[in-house]
């Protein structure tokens, strides 16, 4: 067949293969066509033309209507312990000046985006702080630097090093400032740089001192440092102004130990009884059971009072007080501290020698170290000596220091002398911040070796005496930054890297104060693992306790009579090292609830005294006059306030922090004195208040402030009552019906949701709640939630998800509606955190429309964003009002600019990929943490078995330091909110047996899913 | 009247027997249209303001109205663009003038179907005057009270469509039928098709009028086509008559639906203030007062500027008062009664709310709203007053007004001030709360204008049929 084909020729041309024809043979047109010729002088010709207009065409059209490509390029060789959706955890430890907190860093293809406690440590009581969830957010600041300075130039760190190694040799007398380091291979980083640099001289401070009580110990145990505390053991407890609960020392830890004593239930009726002596109301205040406003100046005859009681009793020696107005609770105080000898516990958060003696004589007399506080278990967060700080400050206006060196601190804007270190720098050759932006301190110094984030860094601590954390990098370096320590070793012309550097340092001391591992690297895997290393208990710390004599004298200092502030840190932003951190500025304030301000803090007299109408979060503005030094800052009425004294926070008034800190607030830091030698954060004498007419308005989240009495929100009682009947202070309402009067929930119309597999649940016990505020940050963290800013908090839409309500009671009589919105001058405060109560019943889901907000078969009340068109009736119809409305855009919108979690793309490193980020237009609220709930279950799924208790729980629960929230499966009867409830399979679902736990709203009989414990106040009569 | 004109009067009508065979009039009543109108007089008196250039005044009205839209719309665009923040709302207080403007606009609307149903099934001839215009306000205000359950969405422009039950292809996705947001929908949207139609068929013979009276191409050719080819036969007018009255029976049920469903997107709901079973009945009465008053606001400016003090009489503006007054005082009673079962349930959040109505930070809105729905009317026991053209404008406006603060009571005093002390908050209203409100008052008043250049405010066809005279011009 081949060979037959037939061959036919197009002519003579081919078949003679003339390469003239050939040439155009393959050609559909064989002749030469002039198409091509026309246009040829030009390039272009009709067929080029068109098609270039097609693609032109084509282009425009693509280009107009296509989105901006962002890539996601992925791994190409991936990482060994990186799976996309899978979070990896890693034990660190949070560091920030001299705050710590043992923690577990998630993290979600290798970016940090939630910080978890370390339940392996003992030191952070199984939670976690405000400021430690937040900290993830500051990682992703871009107000940090991401090279080194040099004279306010970008430089290389190889530039750098080698001036400071010029300018360090020839410096003469170097200070190097810093807080508290309670590191100790940072320690040892600095000594080698001592060791090069012979002229340094190590000077500590700290933003809240505790230099008098440092003192105070050497002179009574010859100990400079703190004592652990316990407040799980003590029975009785008196607060001198010491806010242990708030800002003190360790307070998630100390938050821990005092809710335990908190607990109550069927096996458990003691609890503690707090007695705080205060001018402003803090947090430790607010859940005191006896709470006296004392003036900052009496804090001394106060506790020299308690002193000369107990002294009675003892039969020691008793010293000169002077004499109080207002004895009764001091000497009720004095008998049960005496009752509960080695079971008692007196603070003061004095910062005066002389006091903190007698507080130490105090528990000394009543036997209570080694069983409350505990010297040898020694705290060494708090190191800072006041007095070497002021002469440095003097030394260096003198011009006596060659250079200076500031780490881990910013004292011109965080110590009260400032403005003259300010001044003293101009004088200096040579300075260093390792400041990780150009804050107040950096932006004055001549070269700055940025620090890492503590999430970039390798680190190690000692906060309690035995008692290492080890902190590791979960990210590698987001900026051209070098961990301090590294800069040190640079310096000092050590080649090791600090990691290498810390575990040698660990190889020496740890390791061999072990005898667990034998081997170092199993060891410190193990450390690395937990996170945490204490060194085992000996036993003699007992023996060591012996009865020590405290000599003490007292000289009552002069008090005037004009008004005294009282300077404190509040909750929220703390000492102010994180202001730039929105997520901590829009963190309403445990007390006062305002947002994004400092203010001075009156009392109801006061503010009649200066004439002070407020209105709905409308103050005006007062000129602050303190031995010269004028501010003009916004008054808040106080209740709780002590009459002639006022509060003001520290941590506002940054000017160069960033973005979001700057110019909120005033600082307060110049007002602290340091007369005498020693911080004193009260300033009794010279302070001058004179309002002005000028209008301001505080945001807060909250600004109506009593519960009216309404039992169906607040139910509380006294123990003596709850020893007698359990149920004490419950209210129960009662739905008169033709049978007679039934309770709530056996009237119902509807059948109810039947929950085959898991029903979600609740407890939130009001009675250990401190109100701190540590699970809205974490809420905040893991859910997304947007920051709003405070014009918009002013217009009352702030976003978070879970609140704490926080009350006060009110003098008012019964049925006198307006007065009872007015709180007592001495109120009795009441928190309680508020999130979506997932209602059985939920008023919310019947009225959507479009049925966004549903129920899920868990017994969740769950929300389709994408499904929401935004009619807000279910928020309207929300009893409990918790919902949350997207006003407008807050994601990628340049109006909200304080929103840094969404707003640029930095910060967006920080969101929570399993949680959507929500549009304008739709509602929002709590979900219980849901994808939690679905990770546990596919998790417990994969190993083919049920999820165990404890295993899933919402981002607030894990947080909360008091354990006051536990999440669970109701329907696992071996869960504990199962056991804590005591449930029971009853006739209309599950009933619930604890006499304390109840619903709120309960005679709408939604049958929330939310249970709450009574409050229960240690005192003798209901309303004292 | 004196006995001879009375005689005289009735010697006149025995005469006019025949044309009003069809309608049985008591002799003694007096005329619903005055001044002695032929039927030739009523076709020029209407058609005449169709046909004319338009006045000065006209012109005035219509563009002060198409500012306001145009300006006010400023404030829509910024809502649709920025988001829902541009009103005044917060995490307690989800509805204010948006709610309060819809429920304020529907109320409105309620007139205009009363008085061209329930009035016609009851033979109340007097309504044969006012019910085009009433029924064109009723259309109008149905639409201005549309646009707010669109315009309050946080997603108007998904929520648009997924608020209504189509099919669709996200699966087995449906509306809630329990939501009253959802029975709005269906009750707004059957109200406003029903009062679209029954309106427009009245309109038909009439356009018809215009178009054989036409004088130029253009309005033959548009009346032409609005009248659908309306011949006049007997067997049309026959037609014509039953349809009004299948539609009049279908309307009236609605007049009360329509309402009473509004009420319930309160009274279904947990909140105190909100949860009140006596809602429906009062929010239906509440509407009729309004939409009363509504339409003689409107009708005393129409009847001055068009001049038709002759078939807008004051016997009919009489009896609009008596109906606001009836309305009014059951209003009256509804607001005293909830007072009562809130202090009788002994419910604690429930009796606070109401307390909170009369004696909170919003006590000027609960008492502008008792002085104007409740005391206001009462004036109407004085025949002077409701007789009086002046006063009747006067409250006319001021139930308005407080009929809007009814529904800002009901809506904003409940909300801000509910079941947990900590949320309590404050409204204040911002600039585009005012502005969206003003944009419907421009599309209402440009819509309305419209309505009275282009179409005959009066239905001719069927004042024809109560005139007491014959196309002949009679003596007085």
């Amino acid at each position: 067949m081949k060979n037959n084909k037939k061959q036919y020729w197009k002519g003579l041309e081919e078949l003679t293969k003339n390469p003239e024809f050939e040439k155009y043979a393959d050609k559909e047109f064989a002749e030469h066509l002039p198409i091509n010729e026309e246009s040829e002088g030009d390039g272009t010709n009709r067929r080029d033309f068109l098609k270039m207009m097609g693609f032109g065409i084509a282009a425009a059209s693509l280009a107009a209507c296509e989105a901006p490509i962002r890539k996601a390029i992925p791994y190409l060789n991936k990482p060994i312990d990186v799976d996309p959706g899978v979070p990896n955890y890693y034990a660190s430890t949070y560091l920030n000046g001299n705050d710590f907190a043992s923690i577990v860093v998630k993290t979600r293809e290798g970016r940090p985006i939630k910080i978890e406690p370390n339940t392996l440590s003992s030191l952070s009581g199984g939670g976690t702080s405000a400021q430690a969830q937040a900290s993830v957010l500051s990682l992703y600041d871009k107000e940090r630097l991401s090279a080194p300075q040099m004279d306010g130039k970008e430089t290389t760190w190889g530039d750098l090093d080698k001036a400071v190694s010029a300018n360090l040799a020839s410096a003469g007398r170097i200070a190097f400032v810093s807080n508290s380091i309670f590191s100790p291979s940072t320690q040892a980083a600095i000594d080698t740089l001592k060791a090069k640099y012979a002229g340094i001289e190590e000077i500590t401070y700290d933003q809240v001192s505790f230099s008098g009580t440092l003192s105070a110990n050497e002179k009574s145990f010859g100990k400079r440092v703190l004592p652990s505390y316990d407040f799980s053991k003590a029975k009785t407890i008196v607060t001198f102004g010491a806010d242990f609960l708030g800002e003190w020392l360790n307070h998630s830890l100390h938050n821990k130990q005092f809710a335990t004593t908190r607990k109550l239930g069927p096996n458990k009726k003691e609890m503690s009884r707090l007695y705080a002596f205060e001018s402003n109301l803090s947090l430790t205040g607010s859940n005191a059971d006896y709470r006296t406003r004392i003036k900052a100046s009496q804090q001394g005859m106060y506790v020299a009072n308690l002193y000369n009681a107990i002294a009675k009793k003892a039969g020691a020696a008793t010293v000169n007080a002077g004499t109080i107005e207002d004895s009764a609770n001091l000497t009720k105080a004095a008998n049960e501290l005496w009752a509960n000898k080695g079971k008692s516990l007196v603070v003061s958060g004095s910062n005066e020698e002389q006091v903190q003696v007698l507080v130490n004589a105090i528990n000394n007399l009543l036997g209570n170290y080694g069983t409350t506080l505990d010297i040898n278990s020694s705290d060494y967060t708090r190191k800072g000596d006041d007095k070497k700080m002021v002469n440095f400050v003097k030394d260096l206006k003198s011009g006596s220091f060659g250079a200076v060196i500031f780490f881990n601190c910013n004292p011109v804007y965080d110590h009260a002398m400032g403005k003259d270190m300010e001044e003293g720098l101009k004088k200096v050759k040579f300075s260093i911040s390792t400041s990780d932006r150009k804050d107040e301190t950096a932006s004055l110094v001549k070269a700055i070796a940025p620090d890492n984030h503590y999430l970039e860094s390798w680190n190690d601590a000692e906060p309690v005496s035995g008692k290492f954390l080890l902190t590791q990098p979960t990210i590698s370096n987001l900026f051209n930054t070098r961990q301090a320590q590294q800069s040190f070793l640079a310096w000092a012309g050590n080649d090791a890297t600090y990691f290498d550097f810390i575990k040698e340092n660990w190889k020496n001391t740890n390791f061999t104060a072990q005898s667990d591992e034998s081997n170092f690297e199993t060891f410190w895997d193990k450390c690395l693992y937990d996170g945490v290393f204490e060194v085992k208990a000996t036993e003699n710390t007992e023996a060591a306790q012996e009865a020590v004599e405290i000599a003490v004298d007292y000289k009552a200092s002069a008090t005037g009579s004009g008004d005294e502030l009282v300077i404190y840190a509040t909750g929220a932003l703390g000492n102010g090292s994180q202001a730039n951190n929105p997520w901590l500025q829009e963190m309403p304030d445990p007390i006062t609830k305002a947002v994004w301000d400092n203010y001075l803090t009156v009392s109801r007299d006061k503010a009649d005294k200066l004439g002070l109408v407020v209105g709905d979060m409308s103050t005006k503005l007062a000129n602050l006059t303190v031995n010269g030094k004028t501010i003009t800052i916004p008054v808040m009425i106080q209740p709780g306030q002590a009459e002639g004294t006022v509060g003001l926070a520290i941590g506002y008034g940054r000017t160069s922090a960033g973005k979001v800190a700057n110019g909120v607030g005033q600082n307060a830091y110049p007002f602290i004195s340091y007369a005498g030698g020693f911080q004193n954060m009260a300033i009794t004498s010279g302070v001058k208040i004179e309002l002005t007419s000028e209008e301001y308005r505080i945001a807060q989240t909250q600004t109506h402030h009593t519960y009216m009495n309404r039992s169906s929100v607040v139910q509380e009682s006294i123990l003596s009552e709850y020893q007698k009947n359990p149920s004490a202070g419950r209210a129960f309402p009662m739905i008169s019906t033709y049978h007679g009067k039934e309770k709530p929930g056996n009237v119902s119309l509807w059948e109810g949701h039947k929950y085959p597999n898991h029903h979600w649940g609740m407890i939130v016990d009001m009675n250990s709640c401190t109100g701190c505020g540590a699970c809205t940050v974490s809420c905040q963290a893991e859910n997304n939630v947007p920051v709003v800013g405070k014009a918009e908090v002013l217009n009352r839409r702030e976003m978070a998800w879970l609140r704490i309500d926080r009350y006060y009671s009110s003098d008012a009589p019964e049925g006198d509606l307006n007065a009872m919105e007015i709180a007592a001058d001495q109120p009795e405060v009441t928190f309680q955190p508020m999130m979506c109560q997932q209602c059985n019943n939920a008023p919310c889901e019947t009225v959507c429309p479009v049925a966004a907000t549903n129920h899920s078969t868990e017994g969740l009340n769950q929300m389709a964003y994408n499904r929401c068109i935004g009619t807000r009736y279910c928020a309207n119809n929300c009893p409990y009002k918790v919902r949350r409305f997207n006003w407008f855009k807050y994601h990628d919108n340049s109006q909200f600019p304080e929103n840094t979690s969404m707003n640029n793309d930095l910060g967006k490193m920080v969101l929570n990929p399993d949680v959507t980020v929500r549009a304008r237009g739709v509602m929002e609220k709590c979900s219980f943490c849901v994808q939690r709930v679905q990770y546990g279950k596919l998790e417990a799924k994969k190993e083919g078995r049920r999820p165990i208790d404890g295993e899933i729980t919402s981002a607030c629960a894990t947080a909360c330091p008091s354990e006051a929230l536990v999440f669970g499966d109701m329907k696992d009867p071996n869960s504990k909110i199962s056991k804590m409830l005591r449930l029971k399979d009853g006739e209309n679902g599950l009933e619930v047996k604890e006499e304390r736990a109840y619903n709120m709203l309960e005679e709408i009989n939604v049958k929330p899913n939310v249970w709450y414990l009574t409050k229960i106040r240690n005192k003798e009569e209901s309303n004292a | 009247m004196s006995g001879t004109s009375l005689r005289l009067e009735i010697k006149k009508n025995q005469t006019l027997k025949k044309i009003q065979i069809m309608h049985a009039e008591s002799v003694v009543r007096r005329p619903l249209v005055t001044g002695g109108k032929t039927v030739h007089d009523i076709t020029n008196d209407i058609c005449s303001r169709v046909e004319e250039k338009p006045s000065k005044s006209w012109l005035l009205a219509i563009t002060l109205s198409l500012s306001v839209l145009i300006i006010a719309g400023y404030y829509v665009y910024r809502l649709l663009w920025h988001g829902i923040g541009e009103w005044g709302l917060n995490k307690t207080v989800g509805w204010a003038w948006d709610i309060t403007n819809f429920v304020w606009w529907v109320g409105i609307g309620h007139a205009g179907t009363l008085i061209s149903a329930i009035l016609l099934l009851f033979r109340q001839r007097w309504r044969m005057a006012i019910n085009r215009a009433a029924e064109a306000m009723t259309i109008f205000a149905v639409i201005c009270a549309a646009m707010f359950p669109v315009l309050h969405m946080g997603r108007p422009w998904l929520g648009a469509y997924w608020a209504l039950p189509l099919p669709n292809t996200f699966g087995s996705l449906w509306v809630n039928f329990n939501s009253p947001l959802l029975w709005d929908v269906f009750a707004i949207s059957t109200y406003f098709s029903v009062s679209l139609v029954f309106w427009y068929i009245g309109l038909i013979p009439d356009f018809a009028t215009i178009r054989d009276r036409a004088t130029t191409k253009i309005r033959k050719a548009i009346y032409g086509a609005l009248s659908f080819g309306w011949d006049g036969a007997s067997k049309t007018w026959s037609r014509y008559e039953t349809v009004s009255l299948v539609l009049a029976g279908l309307a009236t049920p609605l007049v009360l639906s329509v309402h009473t469903i509004v009420s319930m997107d309160f009274a279904t709901s947990v909140i105190p203030g909100w949860h009140t079973t006596i809602f429906p009945p009062y929010f239906v009465a509440g509407a009729i007062f309004s939409g009363f008053a509504m339409v003689l606001t409107l009708l005393l400016v129409t009847r001055r500027v068009y001049k038709l003090e002759d078939y807008i009489t004051i016997q009919h503006i009489e009896l609009m008062n008596i109906v606001i007054t009836i309305t009014g005082s059951i209003v009256g009673v509804a607001y005293i009664t909830e007072f009562f079962i809130a202090s009788y349930s002994g419910v604690e959040a429930e009796q606070y709310a109401f307390l909170n109505r009369a004696f909170g930070p919003y006590w000027w809105a609960y008492a502008a709203m008792m002085t104007c729905n409740v005391i206001s009317p009462q004036l109407f026991w004085f025949k002077s007053i409701r007789t009086n053209i002046a006063s009747t404008f006067v409250i006319s406006i001021i139930v308005n007004i407080g009929m809007w603060f009814e529904r800002f009571v009901i809506i904003v005093t409940s909300l801000h001030r509910d079941f947990v002390p900590s949320s309590w908050a404050m409204f204040y209203p911002k600039p585009a709360d005012i502005g969206v409100y003003m944009f419907t008052f421009g599309l209402f008043f440009t819509a309305f204008f419209l309505f009275a250049k282009f179409f005959p405010v009066i239905n001719m066809a069927e004042v024809k049929s109560i005139v007491k005279a014959t196309s002949e011009k009679t003596d007085k």
